[in-house]
């Protein structure tokens, strides 16, 4: 039995507009095991971006319980979330959110730095590792303008690996990518979660989720499915058989 | 190790934006600047009234019969007949805080030498004048004291006498003029000493022995004040202390009674002066300081704007784990360090003016060490106090409307 790293139960979050209660939430329980490869997906509304931000520590819910990596989730201070934040998940985001005229290096290196444990050595050696997880140990020091949509979302990547978070967090991470880097992207995340790395996929489109050994559907706030994916695509081979590009 | 880190993330910033932080920067560069040569303006003023101040004798101190502060209607001072002979003896023999001291007679007249004539003043004195003026001679020589007790018809005469009497160009030594028709012998000429601080010709000067004037011009006994110096200058209120307890002795005057003669050294003088150009200062360093104070909003303007430039940077920071102190702590750095090294360049800035106002217009200047700690020390605290806001305003920022905002 492996390790549970993410435990919800009944958990709800409520949003004041004016006199009006909208329940996002409305009461949802699910696990997450270690080593999983997650996808939750929903339409737009469904209360997929709120249950990000509670996955992310960034956000609190109004009641149920949420425990990550064995810390509860609950009455924490801001100052508190930022530390749960910066040690025990890596954010991936749709738009990158790369610093700009930084190079990929500093780049990946921005959580270490509000990391008092680690030294400027251990910093730098850490995130060069994790530049090299993801192929981009040639482009170290080139800055965001000087890459590929594709490599600017490695460097994301790389950036949410470098604190050895429990769990990875992506938000519509192929969002802004065409086809084929999405793939890329997604054999990525699939290497990565074969090493052991737990990854938490929020997305809208259905043949992301083909790549990932579990889906969380989402509706009104409530969960509608919950199953284990028996037939997992290999992104690798979905890449492979992308008709072939001129250039 | 954190703060260090932080101190790195806002010099990056800095140095990113080279050219607003340089904009940014003027304000208090300009405002700097500005507060060092206006302080250096006035203390160079200052101190130049001091010098000249000091020229006419800093250490000299004045006698003069009636009281300075009598409610009623006065008269001038010479009007008033307490100051005696007997008086300048007594103090010249009890006072030992004095080096030189002398009686002084005056009138005012006509000088005449042949068909030219100008109107001036005439100095009974005694030599011992010409070290308590700190004035030399340019020509001739003084009178002696046996010249005094002898009341001869001898006079020294100032180069605006000079100039004005012999226009030709003469050696005025040895030869006779006649002051209200009183002839005189010229023995000597007065170094030029220009006009003092308040404007008046110190060279449009006759003087002659007390006695003579005493005797052949005024017809006087009295005496119409007596001029002495300190045997140093930080001796000054002492011996005028000590000068107004002899005259009162000397003038039987009670406990209850007030002093009717009038002692003044030259340091009320120099700080009366001092007090009017203190005032010009501080208009000055006022004038200075509202440009520093603009230059701190602009550093709050920059500060804002690069906030809300960089809300998304902040929400960033803060999913990968930044507390709030730790945004504050990065933008309050940088605001700071905005400020101080605006201040640096604002020092070298106004140590430059300061130079060229004193080379290029020859005005006098001189850099007070306590107008660049002063204007320094503003700086950093304007830098907290302008920062303050924007940081305090970005740490406070929702991670999650930071993230999404466009």
């Amino acid at each position: 039995m492996k390790k549970e790293i993410i435990k919800i139960q009944d958990l709800k979050r409520e949003f004041t507009m004016g006199t009006e209660t909208v329940h996002a939430l409305r009461g949802i329980s699910f696990s997450i095991k270690e080593g999983e490869f997650v996808t939750i997906m929903g339409s737009s509304g469904s209360g997929k971006s709120t249950m990000l931000n509670i996955l992310g520590c960034l956000d609190q819910p109004t009641s149920g319980t949420y425990e990550i990596d064995g810390v509860k989730m609950k009455d924490l201070s801001r100052n508190q979330l930022a530390t749960i934040r910066n040690e025990k998940i890596g954010f991936i985001f749709q738009s990158y959110n790369l610093l700009a005229r930084t190079s990929a290096l500093e780049n990946v290196e921005l959580p270490l730095l509000y990391n008092s444990k680690v030294s400027t050595e251990e910093r730098k050696e850490r995130a060069i590792k994790a530049l090299e997880m993801v192929g981009l140990a040639d482009r170290m020091y080139h800055t965001p303008s000087e890459l590929s949509g594709g490599q600017q979302q490695r460097v994301a990547i790389a950036r949410s690996l470098v604190n050895n978070p429990v769990m990875i967090l992506a938000d519509e991470a192929t969002g802004n990518l065409d086809t084929r880097t999405s793939y890329e992207i997604m054999s990525l995340f699939q290497d990565l979660n074969k090493k052991g790395i737990t990854i938490t996929f929020v997305t809208h489109e259905p043949d992301i989720a083909t790549f990932s050994n579990r889906t969380i559907v989402l509706k009104d706030g409530n969960i509608i499915k919950d199953y284990i994916n028996e037939n997992i695509q290999s992104a690798a081979n979905e890449l492979a058989k992308l008709p072939k590009q001129d250039d | 190790m954190r703060l260090l880190n932080l101190f790195k993330i806002a010099t990056k910033a800095i140095i990113l934006n080279k050219t607003r932080t340089l904009l940014t920067m003027l304000g208090i560069i300009i405002g700097v600047a500005s507060v060092i040569a206006m302080l250096a303006i006035g203390e160079g003023s200052k101190e130049s009234i001091r010098t000249s101040i000091s020229a006419m004798g800093s250490n000299m101190i004045t006698i003069k019969p009636g009281a300075d502060d009598k409610g009623a209607v006065r008269g001038s001072g010479g009007d008033v007949q307490t100051l005696t002979l007997q008086n300048y003896e007594v103090i010249k023999e009890k006072a030992d805080l004095l080096s030189y001291i002398t009686p002084v007679v005056n009138g005012s007249g006509q000088i005449i030498n042949g068909s030219n004539n100008w109107p001036s003043s005439i100095y009974g004195v005694n030599p011992e004048y010409l070290d308590i003026k700190v004035v030399g001679l340019q020509s001739g020589s003084m009178f002696t004291d046996a010249e005094v007790k002898s009341a001869s018809k001898v006079v020294v005469i100032g180069q605006t006498v000079v100039d004005n009497i012999f226009p030709n160009g003469e050696d005025p030594i040895g030869k006779m003029i006649r002051f209200n028709n009183i002839p005189f012998k010229v023995i000597g000429v007065l170094e030029e000493k220009g006009e003092n601080t308040f404007g008046q010709d110190q060279d449009d000067v006759v003087i002659a022995p007390y006695t003579t004037v005493q005797k052949r011009i005024l017809a006087i006994d009295h005496l119409n004040q007596i001029i002495a110096s300190s045997i140093s200058e930080d001796e000054a209120p002492e011996a005028v202390t000590q000068v107004i307890e002899i005259l009162r002795t000397e003038h039987k005057l009670l406990a209850n009674q007030a002093d009717d003669f009038t002692v003044k050294s030259m340091e009320e003088l120099i700080s009366t002066f001092s007090s009017t150009s203190e005032m010009l200062t501080i208009l000055l360093v006022a004038v200075a300081s509202i440009s520093l104070l603009i230059g701190g909003i602009g550093i709050m303007n920059i500060m804002y704007v690069s906030v809300k430039e960089r809300t998304k940077e902040i929400g960033l920071r803060m999913a990968v784990g930044a507390k709030g102190a730790d945004i504050l702590m990065q933008f309050l750095i940088e605001a700071i360090l905005i400020s101080i090294t605006g201040g640096v360049l604002g020092v070298l800035l106004g140590l430059g003016s300061t130079v060229f106002i004193e080379k290029f217009l020859n005005w006098p200047t001189s850099v007070a060490l306590y107008s660049i700690i002063i204007s320094f020390a503003v700086c950093a605290v304007t830098g907290i106090f302008f920062g303050w806001y924007p940081a305090k305003k970005a740490a406070a920022l929702d991670p999650i409307t930071a993230l999404r905002y466009e």
